[in-house]
C-alpha cells in the first residue's frame, strides 16, 4: 500500500507527462501482483472497490479528534481526505498495513458498518501518506491527472510493448490482470480475445498540411465530409456490446440508445453525433451526452445518438483490416444492407471533378455541423495508430477574432517560470465608454521564442497582481483562431469560444483596432 | 476568594514586540529599539538596527553576516547557559534547536520565571544544539504549526524519497528550494547523513551562511556555486545534480538555466498538497525547522508551565489544546513575525 501512495503522491504534483509515465512504469516493473494490477485498474479508472462515502470518513474522524481542531484544521486543508490523513491520531494495532491488493476483496460483500470499521482499523497502520492514498481508493477517484490511455501507455514502455498491443486485449481483461502481467513479462502468450468485444485501435488522419495538396494523386483518393461528433468504436461479439471513444475509453454505459440496439457481431468506425429527424445537432448537444455514468430518459429522447459509419474491421470474427479501403468500403455497404443496424447510417462518398472542386467543398462547409474534408486512400489498408499518408483529414480554416490581453498566469512543468496562459477580450460598449470583456483562454499556438517575448512583456506590463495572475495593461493584441463560438452563460461575455489558440501576435496592432464583441457574437452557429 | 495577581505583569506586549519592562529591554522586538535580547537570527527575529544587542555569538555572527559589520550599536556576546542581569531581571540563553545560535530566553525577576522560546524544534539536528526544556511559570512559544495536521514526517523518509527521485530521473537536475539561514544546512547534513558525498551546488544567495556555518564547525562536506561569471552562466553541467536556491528562484528565472530541474521544495508547509501545487513544486520534502504539532503538545508536558503565550502562528489551535490540558493560554497576537516553515 505504501509504495503505491508514494506513487500517487507524486503523480499528484508531476507536470510533465514523460514524468508520470516514468514513474508508473517503475512502478509496474518492480510492485508485486496483486498489488500492480489493482494500481493498475485504480489509475486506469477501471476499479470496482466499494465506495465509502465522505460522510462516513468524517465520522470516523470525529470519532477521534476534537471537533474544533478538525473544523479548523480543515478550513485549512480545504479537503477532506486529506484533512482525515493528517489528522488521524494513531492507536497502536497489531495489525500490518493492508496489501493495495486484498483491499478490494476484503471490502467486498460488506455492509456500510462493517467496513467502516476494517477501513479505521487499516488507517492505524498507515502514515499519512498511505492514508490519504487509502482514503482516496475507497472514496472514487484518483484525481491525479493519469488517464486510462496514459496508464496503458506506461505499462507498455515499462515492458518494452505498443500500448496498442495492450488496446487490444484491455477490454477483455478484469484486474488484477495476472495474465496481462504474466504476458507482458514472457511467461506466458497474448491472452486470445478474439471471442470478447475488445476495443480495436483505430487508425487516425494526420492534418493536411500546406505543400500536401501539391503532392497528392489525388485520382488516388476518396472523399468524405468530416462530420462534427466523435469518432468511436462499435464492437459486438458473442453478445457482448461496447462502444468506444477514440482513445479505447468504454462508453457503453451513456449510449443504451445505440448498444441496446445492436443485433449484428463485427467491429464497425464511424462519427458519433446527436441526430434529430434525420439533421446532425450542434456538437454541443452531443457534449451533453458525453462523460455521464448514466443518462436519463428525458436526455435519450432530447439528444438521440447516431452513428454514421465510414469503416468495418470486422464482420463476424472476419478481420477485413488488411483489406484495402474500397474493398472494405463495399464489405461496409453490404454489411449494412445484411444487418440494417438502427440508428446508423453511412458516411456518403463526396465526388469531385479536381482539386478546386474539393477546394469549394472545403470552403462551403461551415455552419452545417460539418468540419471539412476526408481524404482517403483507395487502397489504405487500416493501421493502427496515425500513418502518415493514407489519411488526411483537411479542415475548413479556423475562425480568428483579433482580441486583447488581459491577464496572464503562469504554466506549469517547464513552462511554470513563464506567463504562458492568457485571458484576451473583446470590446465593447460600456457605460463609461468602450470596455474589454473576456472572451475566451489560450495558452498554445505560439513558438518558445514568442513565449519568452509574451513573459517579459507581461513582466513590463503588470498593473495588478491576484496571486498567481496578473493583469497586464492593455497593450498587446492577439489575433486568436478557433473552431466555433457558442452561447454560454457560464462566462461574462455570453459567449464562449470552442478551441481557441493563437494564431498571430500583433505586436504591431494598437489596442482600440482590435475586435468587437458583436463580431464575435455574428459568428454563432 | 481573592483573585490571584497575574503572572509575568513585569513582561508586555508593545507594537514593537515583548517588552521586559524593568529590565527596560524587548525580546526579538520588530522595531529598532534601544536594547534587544535576541533568539535567534531570521530576519524576522533579529531586525537591524537596534542600539544593544545580547544573544549568542553564533547569532550576532549571523546578524553580521546578514547585515554588514554594524548590525546593531553595541553587541553582547552570551553564551548558553551563561546568567547577566539586566537593570535586575537575569537573563540566560538556552538552545531551541531551530537553527545555528538559536536560544531561549530564560527570564527571571521577583521569583518568576519566564522562558520565550522563540521558534524551536524537538527533533535531533546536527548543525545546532538541541532543545533544552526548562520549567518556568509562563511559557512563551510560537504556534506556526499549530494544528494538528502538522505532523512532520521522518526526515530520513524525506531524504530517502529525494534519493529515490535521484535514480529515477539520473538525467535532470534536482533543484531544492530552501530557506538560507538552518534549513539550508540542515538539509546539506541530512544529505550528507545519507551516504550522498558528491558536491552539493548552491544559488549564490546560499553561500555566506553555508560558509558561516562551516566555520563555527558544521561540516557540510563539498558545496559549489551552482552559477559562476558575470553573466550568470551555468558552471558546470548540473545533469544529475542536486542544487540549492531560494523558494523564489526555484521556479522561477533564475532556474531556467538548470538541466529539466525536478523543482523540489523543503518545508513543513509541503505537508499540505495545495501548498505544494500552488507553488509549482514537483517534489514536496516535508522538513521543517519547526515544532509540529504533537512537538508543541510535547514542549507544554516538559516545560510544566501552568500558563502559556502563543506568539505567532495558529494561535487559536494551540491556545485551545492547552486549555484542554488544564493549562492557562492566550494568544499574544504579536504581528511581523513571518511564516516561513
Amino acid at each position: 500500500m505504501l509504495r503505491f501512495a508514494h506513487l500517487l503522491d507524486r503523480l499528484l504534483y508531476a507536470p510533465q507527462r514523460n514524468t508520470k509515465l516514468k514513474l508508473m512504469a517503475d512502478y509496474f516493473r518492480s510492485a508485486p501482483d496483486p498489488d500492480r494490477g489493482i494500481a493498475l485498474a485504480a489509475l486506469a479508472g477501471a476499479l470496482e472497490v466499494k465506495s465509502a462515502k465522505p460522510s462516513m470518513i468524517r465520522a470516523l474522524v470525529m470519532q477521534r479528534v476534537d471537533p474544533e481542531l478538525f473544523g479548523w484544521s480543515y478550513d485549512f486543508v480545504g479537503d477532506l481526505a486529506e484533512t482525515t490523513a493528517l489528522i488521524w491520531p494513531e492507536r497502536p494495532t497489531n495489525r500490518a498495513a493492508p496489501a493495495l491488493g486484498e483491499i478490494p476483496s476484503e471490502l467486498d460483500g460488506l455492509s456500510a458498518a462493517a467496513a467502516s470499521e476494517v477501513i479505521e482499523s487499516w488507517l492505524d497502520t498507515l502514515d499519512a501518506t498511505g492514508r490519504w492514498a487509502l482514503l482516496k481508493l475507497v472514496t472514487g477517484g484518483m484525481r491525479v491527472g493519469v488517464s486510462a490511455r496514459l496508464a496503458k501507455t506506461a505499462l507498455a514502455e515499462a515492458f518494452g510493448r505498443e500500448v496498442d498491443e495492450i488496446e487490444e486485449i484491455w477490454h477483455g481483461l478484469e484486474p488484477p490482470y495476472g495474465e496481462l502481467f504474466d504476458w507482458l513479462e514472457g511467461q506466458s502468450d497474448q491472452p486470445d480475445m478474439s471471442q470478447r468485444a475488445v476495443f480495436r485501435p483505430l487508425m487516425l488522419a494526420n492534418p493536411l498540411e500546406e505543400g500536401d495538396l501539391a503532392r497528392l494523386d489525388l485520382s488516388q483518393y476518396v472523399a468524405e465530409w468530416k462530420w462534427d461528433g466523435i469518432r468511436v468504436q462499435i464492437a459486438s461479439r458473442g453478445g457482448e456490446v461496447r462502444l468506444y471513444s477514440r482513445t479505447g475509453d468504454d462508453i457503453s454505459a451513456a449510449f443504451p440508445d445505440i448498444v441496446d440496439l445492436v443485433s449484428f457481431e463485427g467491429v464497425l468506425d464511424g462519427e458519433l453525433l446527436v441526430q434529430r429527424d434525420g439533421e446532425v445537432a450542434p456538437f454541443n448537444d452531443l457534449q451533453q451526452r458525453l462523460n455521464r455514468k448514466r443518462v436519463t430518459r428525458r436526455m435519450l429522447q432530447d439528444h438521440p445518438a447516431h452513428i454514421r459509419l465510414y469503416d468495418i474491421l470486422f464482420d463476424g470474427d472476419e478481420d477485413l483490416r488488411s483489406l484495402p479501403f474500397t474493398e472494405r468500403r463495399g464489405r461496409l455497404e453490404r454489411f449494412l444492407e445484411r444487418e440494417q443496424p438502427e440508428r446508423t447510417d453511412l458516411s456518403e462518398i463526396v465526388n469531385f471533378e479536381d482539386l478546386e472542386a474539393l477546394e469549394a467543398l472545403r470552403d462551403a462547409c461551415r455552419g452545417e455541423q460539418l468540419e471539412g474534408l476526408m481524404l482517403k486512400r483507395r487502397d489504405s489498408v487500416y493501421i493502427a495508430g496515425r500513418p502518415k499518408g493514407p489519411w488526411f483529414k483537411w479542415k475548413r480554416d479556423a475562425l480568428t477574432l483579433d482580441t486583447v490581453v488581459m491577464y496572464a498566469q503562469r504554466g506549469h512543468g517547464k513552462r511554470s517560470s513563464f506567463y504562458s496562459d492568457f485571458t484576451f477580450g473583446a470590446w465593447r460598449e460600456g457605460e463609461g465608454g468602450p470596455e474589454l470583456v473576456p472572451v475566451g483562454k489560450a495558452y498554445s499556438g505560439f513558438t518558445d521564442e514568442e513565449l519568452k517575448r509574451l513573459d517579459k512583456w507581461v513582466r513590463d506590463n503588470t498593473v495588478q497582481r491576484y496571486g498567481p495572475v496578473r493583469e497586464v495593461a492593455h497593450g498587446l493584441v492577439v489575433e486568436v483562431a478557433f473552431d466555433s463560438v457558442h452561447r454560454s452563460s457560464r462566462h461574462k461575455s455570453g459567449v464562449a469560444m470552442r478551441f481557441p489558440r493563437f494564431h498571430r501576435i500583433r505586436w504591431d496592432k494598437p489596442v482600440e483596432e482590435a475586435d468587437r464583441l458583436e463580431s464575435l457574437e455574428k459568428l454563432i452557429v | 476568594m481573592a483573585r490571584a495577581a497575574r503572572r509575568a505583569s513585569w513582561i508586555r506586549v508593545r507594537p514593537e514586540g515583548l517588552l521586559v519592562e524593568p529590565g527596560g529591554f524587548y525580546v526579538d522586538p520588530t522595531r529598532a529599539v534601544e536594547r534587544a535580547v535576541i533568539t535567534h537570527g531570521h530576519a524576522d527575529h533579529a531586525r537591524p538596527g537596534h542600539g544593544a544587542v545580547a544573544a549568542t555569538p553564533a547569532t550576532l555572527a549571523i546578524m553580521r553576516t546578514r547585515y554588514g559589520e554594524t548590525p546593531f550599536g553595541t553587541g553582547q556576546p552570551l553564551a548558553f547557559g551563561e546568567t547577566i542581569s539586566i537593570n535586575g531581571v537575569s537573563v540566560r540563553l538556552v538552545p531551541a534547536g531551530h537553527v545555528l545560535g538559536s536560544a531561549q530566553v530564560v527570564l527571571e525577576y521577583k521569583g518568576e520565571r519566564v522562558v520565550v522560546s522563540g521558534d524551536y524544534k524537538r527533533r535531533p539536528d546536527r548543525t545546532c544544539a538541541g532543545f533544552e526544556p526548562v520549567p518556568c511559570d509562563v511559557f512563551v512559544t510560537e504556534a506556526t504549526f499549530g494544528l494538528p495536521v502538522f505532523r512532520h514526517p521522518p526526515d530520513e523518509d524525506e531524504i530517502a524519497t529525494l534519493m529515490h527521485s535521484r535514480r529515477l530521473f539520473p538525467e535532470r537536475c534536482h533543484v531544492i528550494g530552501t530557506y538560507s539561514l538552518g534549513k539550508a544546512q540542515r538539509l546539506i547534513s541530512l544529505i550528507r547523513a545519507a551516504g550522498y558525498d558528491r558536491p552539493l551546488y548552491l544559488h549564490g544567495a546560499l553561500i555566506p551562511l553555508c560558509d558561516l556555518y562551516q566555520a563555527h564547525g558544521v561540516d557540510l562536506g563539498e558545496l559549489l556555486p551552482a552559477t559562476a561569471g558575470e553573466k550568470g552562466k551555468p558552471r558546470a553541467d548540473l545533469s544529475g545534480e542536486i542544487v540549492l536556491a531560494p523558494p523564489s528562484a526555484i521556479a522561477d528565472r533564475w532556474a531556467r538555466r538548470l538541466p529539466d530541474p525536478v523543482v523540489a521544495m523543503a518545508s513543513g508547509w509541503m505537508r499540505v498538497k495545495q501548498r505544494a501545487k500552488q507553488g509549482g513544486v514537483e517534489l514536496p520534502l516535508v522538513i521543517s525547522d519547526h515544532a509540529d504539532w504533537d512537538e508543541l503538545l510535547q514542549t507544554l508536558d516538559d516545560v510544566g508551565a501552568p500558563e502559556v503565550w502563543v506568539t505567532h502562528g495558529r494561535e487559536e489551535a494551540l491556545v485551545h489544546a492547552a486549555r484542554q490540558k488544564g493549562i492557562e493560554a492566550k494568544a499574544l497576537r504579536l504581528l511581523g513575525y513571518e511564516e516561513e516553515g
